[in-house]
Order: C-alpha cells, then structure tokens, then sequence
C-alpha cells in the first residue's frame, strides 16, 4: 500500500515576519523557510508506518516552487521514498492546490493521503478537507492516533470539547495535530541518502487542472500593537489595579 | 440572495460560536438563514429562531445528524446551498472540519477564520498566527466563509424567524464517530468566558494545575493552557490556547508560569485585559501583558486566590 504526504514550505516558525512597507504582503526575502510542521508530523507518521511494515511505500509531494526542493529533501531524509514536485511559482488558494493534489493522486493511486491540519503561513486549514472531497473520500481532520488495520483505519481527532474517535474506510484523507507524533531528526547519513533518491518535477500547468486566481490579497498588515504594560511590584497592588483601575473585578 | 449560516450544536443547545458568526453574516447581507442539522435537535432550532438578525431557520431533522460527519453535512449544506450568496459557519474544530468539502461541491474557494467583514465580498483575515492580517476579496459568485469567534460581538436575542423542516439528502456513509471523549466541566465555556485563567510548562504536573482552579474558581472564569502543557500531560487538548488551538478574547485573561511563545500570543493577545505572573521577567509575554508580576507562580497564585477572597 502506497501512502502519499504532502507538504509545503513556509516560513520557519520561530522567524518573526515583518508586513512589507507598501502593504502587499510579507517580507519573506532572506527569511529561513522549512517544512511546515504540521506537515512534518505527517510524513514522520507515514514513516513510522513503513517502519511497522503497514505501508510499502512513502510519496512526498510539494506544490510550489523549484525552492520547495529542499523541503522535499527534508522528506526524504525523514523517511520518505521518492518525492514528487508539482512546481509553480504562483501563490495557490488552498483549492487550486488540493486540485493540483487530485492530479498527484490519480498518477499515484495511494491509498492514503497524509497532510498537516494547516500551513503556519496563511493558517486556512483547508487543503486536506478540500482533497478528501475532490476525490470523494472519508476525511479525519486534527488526528492525534492513526490505527490502520486491513483497509480500516480509526482515527483519534482533536475537536474542540476533547477526543473524538472516527472509523474511516480507506482511501482516505487523514490530517496530522501536534500530538499525532514527534517528528524524528534526519541523521546525517539519511540526509546524504536522501540526495539520491528519486525526486521528479512535474510542471503544474502540464496537470491540465483550472488554476484560475480565486482570491485576490487587497493589502496585508500590522495588527494593532498592544500598549506597554506596567509590572506590579506584588500581589495585593495587582488586585489593587485589577479592581479600581481596570475594574474588571 | 440570502447569507446561509450552519448553526454548530448538540441536539441541545446553540453552541455561542455561532452567534458570533450570525453577526458577522449580518454584515455580508440582509436575509440571513440559519441550518439546523441535527438529530431531535427542536429546541435548537427554536433556539435559533430567536437569535436576532436570523430571518429564517432550516431545520433537518434525522438519524443521519445525530453525530453528523463532515461528509454527510458538506453534501446537505450543498444540496441548500443554491440561491444563496454566502456560506458562513464558526471557525471552529467543527466548521473546519466540514466547510472546506462545501466550497468544493460549489467549486468555490473559502475564506477561513475572519475577523472583519468589510464588504459583501471583502474579507479581513489574520496569516502568520496573527501576525498581520490580510485583507482579502473573493472572487468566486458563492463566499464560503469560517469566522472566527473573537472576531465579532454574539448576535444578540430578539428575533422571531419562522422555522421551516426539510427532507435529509440521504448519507454518503464516508465515515462513522465511534465516540468521543469530552471533558466535562461546570465552569464557563473557554472560548466564551469573561475571564480566563491559563497555565503553562512552569506548572510542572498535572496534580499543580489545582491551584490554577482554584483561582479560577473564585473569578469564575475558565481554565486554559499553553501547547507546552498539553504536550506534558498536565491537562486535556481541550484547554489548548494559540494558534492551532483555541482562540480566546476574555475580558481578563491571566497567564501563569506562560513564557509568550508567539504561537501562544496568537490564541489571546486580543484580550481586553492581560496579566501575566512569570518568574522570568526577560519572558515574551511580559511584552503584551498590561500587568505583569515577576514572580513565582506557586507564591503568588495562591497569594492572589486569597485576596480576592
């Protein structure tokens, strides 16, 4: 059985971004980019399935630019078999990209479909879902436990009031929560190896999918900063504060 | 053409995320409807035909929706969805998790998680965990739209929609709940408190997440937590507030042994009032607390649930 993740390049979590000055978008020039984490989780759990000889083999797949490479290698490196890059250097809506996924699948014919939950950059969390139907597939979204058996595969979600637990037949599309897995380190001879393997580039106006612009960004910028606080010296002038200044007590 | 709002229930009662989302379809337009899909699910329905603003009510009523899956509820709220011009539903784990398959059966893209509205088709929405906000236009005939909670004031009562009943299409059978695992608890709901009381890592066990309830208790406000303290064990995913977790707006919201990762930021930062107590005074969260106390939380925690007493 053949599992495909797909996973995208963004800008690293721990960079603070910074609204262009003319408002267009965000300066990412220069900024360090990598796997989008949730993404990361994914292929670590279609890795680990691969390790429990439930899966034969792992595909990565990227949508966006020849930059996304990297991130593509990264894949590899955790685990992956081969990789594939649907390159564009447009900036998709989460539909045009699950579209351009559709294309990946009907090549690749996985079973499975593995994505992070969302992408740290534009936050939309809509891509996985946006698949599943594209395909007319059983979808669980926010999963924090994967039990595959056969063609049956339960998943523990994340919702909002705890736990829910969903039985999906398979194919299905299953996106990754924060505590789905931990992602492993690729280790320097992985990543080595992870050079050789085989990562095809397919260019994305040759899938033949309707790319037409569907949003259009008007502007971008700063929220509103917060106004400096004060510190309080002790407990009783925080309640002090807390009940005749800000009467919220 | 009218505004199509998906209610969020549990056969019970109105979830209040979706009063919020009532208010933000108010302003896309002027004939707002409201879906009710759900199993015995008649007093929500009345719930929501008093909702003001709300100028109608669909109410679904069948075995299919006792615990509807995403599937099942995208393919009805599809089958409604012509004549309206907008599909709006609460950025919840809930609307999340059906409201991308109904922008595909429309073939439309969607516009997640806003937080202004300002125009039929115009959109403000926060990327990078909140780190700017983005105003965006759809270009699709049809908006499909989550909002986020925090974003708008609840719709307030007053209304008196008619409700009228429709057939269920019949299921697609894609997946199955097996159950769920809620936590139950009898303070107020975390993403609608006034106030909120959140522990982070510095809380070290789940057995001293006690004194963060007890404080609390005595403000009668709800429980919260950092990524870090899910991630240990200390409390259930349910509390989680940030960027991937819940998104809160309390009119307090108090931050114990919490250092301000910006993730975290991302999930309170729009909080009318912050406090933080960290004994760290170099920690992030100083930056956006408006009162801060350096100091150690098991001190001053019970420290201050007894002067408030």
């Amino acid at each position: 059985m053949k599992v495909l993740v797909a996973v995208k390049r963004v800008v690293d979590y721990n960079v603070k971004i910074r609204v262009l000055p003319d408002k267009s978008g965000v300066d990412i020039a220069g900024a360090k980019m990598s796997m989008n984490p949730f993404d990361e989780i994914a292929v670590e759990e279609a890795v680990k399935l691969k390790e429990a000889n439930l899966v034969s083999e792992v595909v990565a797949v990227s949508i966006g630019s020849a930059a996304a490479q990297e991130v593509l290698r990264g894949a590899l490196a955790l685990g992956a078999d081969r990789a594939v890059l649907v390159e564009t250097e447009a900036d998709l809506p989460s539909l045009n990209v699950a579209k351009l996924l559709k294309a990946v699948v009907h090549k690749e014919s996985p079973q499975l479909v593995l994505l992070g939950k969302q992408a740290i950059d534009n936050d939309a969390g809509q891509t996985g879902q946006m698949l599943a139907a594209l395909l007319n597939w059983g979808q669980a979204t926010n999963a924090s436990a994967i039990k595959l058996e056969g063609a049956a595969v339960e998943v523990t979600r994340e919702i909002d009031g705890g736990l829910e637990t969903v039985a999906l037949s398979l194919p299905a599309v299953i996106t990754a929560d924060l505590r789905l897995n931990t992602p492993r380190y690729a280790t320097l001879p992985n990543i080595m190896k992870a050079k050789k393997k085989p990562l095809d580039v397919i260019a994305a106006d040759s899938l033949e999918v309707d790319l037409r612009p569907r949003i259009k960004t008007i502007s971008v910028n700063e929220p509103s900063p917060r106004k400096a606080g004060v510190l309080v010296p002790d407990v009783k002038s925080l309640v002090e504060r807390l009940r005749n200044e800000a009467k919220v007590i | 053409m009218g505004i199509l709002v998906i209610a969020e229930h549990d056969n019970r009662a109105l979830k209040s995320a979706t009063l919020n989302a009532v208010s933000a379809a108010v302003m896309m337009g002027p004939d707002v409807h409201i879906l009710v899909a759900g199993k015995n699910c008649a007093d929500v329905a009345a719930t929501a035909s008093r909702v003001g603003g709300v100028t109608r009510v669909l109410c679904v009523d069948a075995d299919t929706y006792a615990s509807v899956s995403p599937e099942d509820l995208a393919i009805l709220v599809a089958s409604i969805a012509p004549g309206y011009s907008h599909i709006v539903t609460a950025a919840t784990a809930y609307g999340r998790n059906f409201l991308p398959r109904v922008a595909v059966a429309l073939d439309v893209a969607q516009i997640s998680d806003i937080v202004g509205v300002l125009a039929p088709d115009t959109f403000v929405r926060p990327i990078y965990a909140g780190a700017a906000l983005a105003t965006v236009q759809a270009l699709d005939d049809v908006k499909v739209v989550s909002v986020r909670s925090t974003g708008f004031d609840a719709a307030p009562c007053g209304g008196n929609a008619p409700i009228e009943t429709l057939a269920a299409p019949r299921g697609c059978g894609l997946s199955r709940v097996l159950g769920q695992k809620l936590t139950s608890s009898s303070r107020p709901e975390l993403t609608a408190a006034r106030v909120v009381v959140a522990g982070g890592r510095a809380l070290g066990s789940s057995e001293n997440f006690k004194i963060i309830d007890a404080l609390a208790d005595k403000l009668d406000a709800a429980v919260g937590a950092s990524r870090a303290a899910v991630d240990a064990g200390f409390v259930s995913n349910a509390y989680q507030v940030g960027q991937t977790g819940k998104i809160v707006a309390p009119e307090l919201y108090i931050a114990v042994g919490i250092s301000g990762a910006i993730q975290h930021l991302a999930g309170m930062k729009d909080s009318k009032l912050i406090v933080a107590i960290n004994k760290d005074p170099e920690a992030p969260i100083f930056q956006v607390a408006d009162y801060g106390l350096v100091a150690d939380l098991f001190q001053a925690v019970p420290e201050l649930t007894a002067e408030l007493g």
